[in-house]
């Protein structure tokens, strides 16, 4: 019971820093993979007077992807009330040529207004429509989002620091006889405080794989994933490998860092 | 006779302010075994603790074991109390490790073999009459029992000094009686220099001793 005690505050301040970071990983990656969807449904409609081939659309910006002329079928059909052929075919030569730019990746505003800007420079196109509001209203709550996530990780960061400093101060005293007199007998330090490293080392692990369990269940359960299906959305809420190893890799700096302040902070006392 | 302590002009202090020992000479021949008294406050511990590098020489010179301890490098502080075995009035002993564990530190220290370290131990726990309690931890024992933990721990490796602070300060005359025979056997048997501060050197004790007496921050040998 004593030992479990012994491990369990260190093991629970590190979950939460775990818990903390691995969310925020899931939130970025939520964000980026709506973002791509909104990319493939957002375009920028650009008004020629000329005829524009795609290279050279392509060329103004690299940010367009892929060009697509619009057919003014669809408008002359709507003003078509009784006008022989040859009469819409002089229209169809009269009419400014509309293209669709799809863009490599969901722009922000500021990649917004520099393509408006660019494409306005080219004397053929008249009209650029960027649908600026829309955009801007959807990029900037995705930006909302993400930043009230990491202000969120960073206060439990923050106060999971400051529990971790309270349990160096207990670590401190529980230890310190233990390598005082160990010192006596002429210890060198790494022998001294091997128990402390490894006592970390192992609530690390035990962290590690706490927060393993806990997110390979969250990234196989059905409600999760029906959450993120009816967002449209697809990821990898957790990679069992990767995600693991730098979940393992903080558990461990951070509980070697705290062993290592006690350490450097350990006076002999005899 | 090689000395195993050297102090020449030694002066020793807490701080800047007061001076404890001060501007001393004496030295210890190896294989003797020596008392140091004093009153209360003299600096007896204090003299202790500067032999073993826990307080450095605030000045002149001492040398332990060829080590000379003023400005010592922990590395090498290190390598002299591995051959040091000290006993403490209040034991110092590893509460959370077993008294057997406790006896074995100095042999995890200076990297015995583990089979050496445990026959070791074994010899040291029938010499100390604690065999049938070696896996009990130090807070179930009394303190006599404590105490010779401690004196199986300080004779461990074959130290070549023993130092003893108020060795039977809180011990009862059946346990003081088995400690100092413990340190008589040492000197005796093994050639170990002992050093031993204490209010009373006992009366009955079958080793030549020498007796330094500390006063107003000087040491004096006594005949």
């Amino acid at each position: 019971m004593k030992s479990v005690k012994n491990h369990l505050s260190l093991v629970i301040a590190l979950l939460s820093i775990l818990f903390a970071m691995q969310i925020f990983v899931i939130v970025d990656r939520s964000i980026d993979a709506y973002k791509e969807n909104l990319s493939i449904n957002y375009s920028v409609i650009v008004v020629s007077q000329k005829k524009l081939d795609s290279k050279t659309l392509q060329g103004i910006n690299n940010i367009i992807a892929k060009v697509s002329e619009l057919s003014p079928d669809s408008v002359i059909k709507r003003l078509n009330t009784g006008m022989n052929s040859k009469n819409v075919e002089l229209l169809k030569l009269s009419l400014p040529k509309f293209y669709k730019l799809s863009l490599a990746h969901y722009p922000s505003p500021k990649e917004v207004k520099n393509l408006t800007s660019d494409l306005l420079k080219n004397k053929s196109i008249t009209k650029v429509e960027d649908f600026s509001f829309n955009h801007d209203t959807t990029y900037k709550l995705l930006v909302l989002f993400k930043s009230v996530v990491m202000v969120f990780a960073v206060v439990v960061f923050v106060v999971t620091i400051l529990l971790i400093f309270k349990e160096l101060r207990i670590w401190q005293y529980k230890h310190s006889e233990r390598m005082s007199i160990m010192g006596l007998f002429g210890a060198a330090v790494w022998l001294r405080s091997a128990v402390l490293f490894r006592l970390a080392i192992v609530d690390a692990l035990i962290a590690s794989v706490l927060a393993f369990g806990a997110f390979t269940y969250i990234s196989t359960s059905s409600w999760v994933l029906q959450q993120f299906q009816n967002i449209g959305i697809n990821i990898v809420i957790f990679d069992s490998v990767n995600d693991f190893l730098t979940l393992l890799g903080v558990a461990i700096s951070l509980s070697i860092l705290l062993a290592t302040l006690i350490v450097m902070g350990h006076k002999e006392e005899v | 006779m090689d000395k195993v302590i050297v102090a020449k002009d030694l002066s020793l202090s807490y701080s800047n302010d007061e001076t404890i020992i001060n501007q001393v000479d004496f030295s210890v021949n190896s294989g003797s075994f020596v008392f140091i008294t004093g009153a209360s406050g003299s600096g007896k511990s204090t003299l202790l603790k500067s032999i073993f590098g826990a307080l450095k020489p605030k000045g002149g010179s001492l040398i332990v074991g060829g080590v000379e301890l003023k400005g010592v490098a922990s590395s090498k502080l290190n390598f002299l109390r591995r051959h040091i075995g000290i006993v403490f009035q209040d034991y110092k002993l590893i509460k959370e490790w077993t008294i057997e564990k406790n006896i074995m530190l100095p042999l995890i220290i200076n990297g015995y073999d583990k089979g050496v370290a445990h026959n070791q131990v074994d010899k040291l726990l029938k010499h100390v009459r604690l065999k049938h309690q070696s896996g009990k931890y130090p807070l179930e024992l009394s303190g006599g029992e404590q105490q010779r933990v401690a004196m199986a721990r300080a004779l461990a490796h074959n130290p070549i000094l023993i130092l003893a602070d108020e060795p039977t300060g809180n011990l009862d005359d059946y346990s003081s009686q088995l400690i100092w025979n413990l340190l008589e056997g040492a000197n005796e048997q093994l050639k170990t220099t002992v050093i031993v501060v204490t209010h009373h050197i006992p009366q009955a004790l079958n080793v030549d001793y020498k007796h330094f007496h500390i006063e107003y921050g000087s040491i004096n040998e006594v005949s």
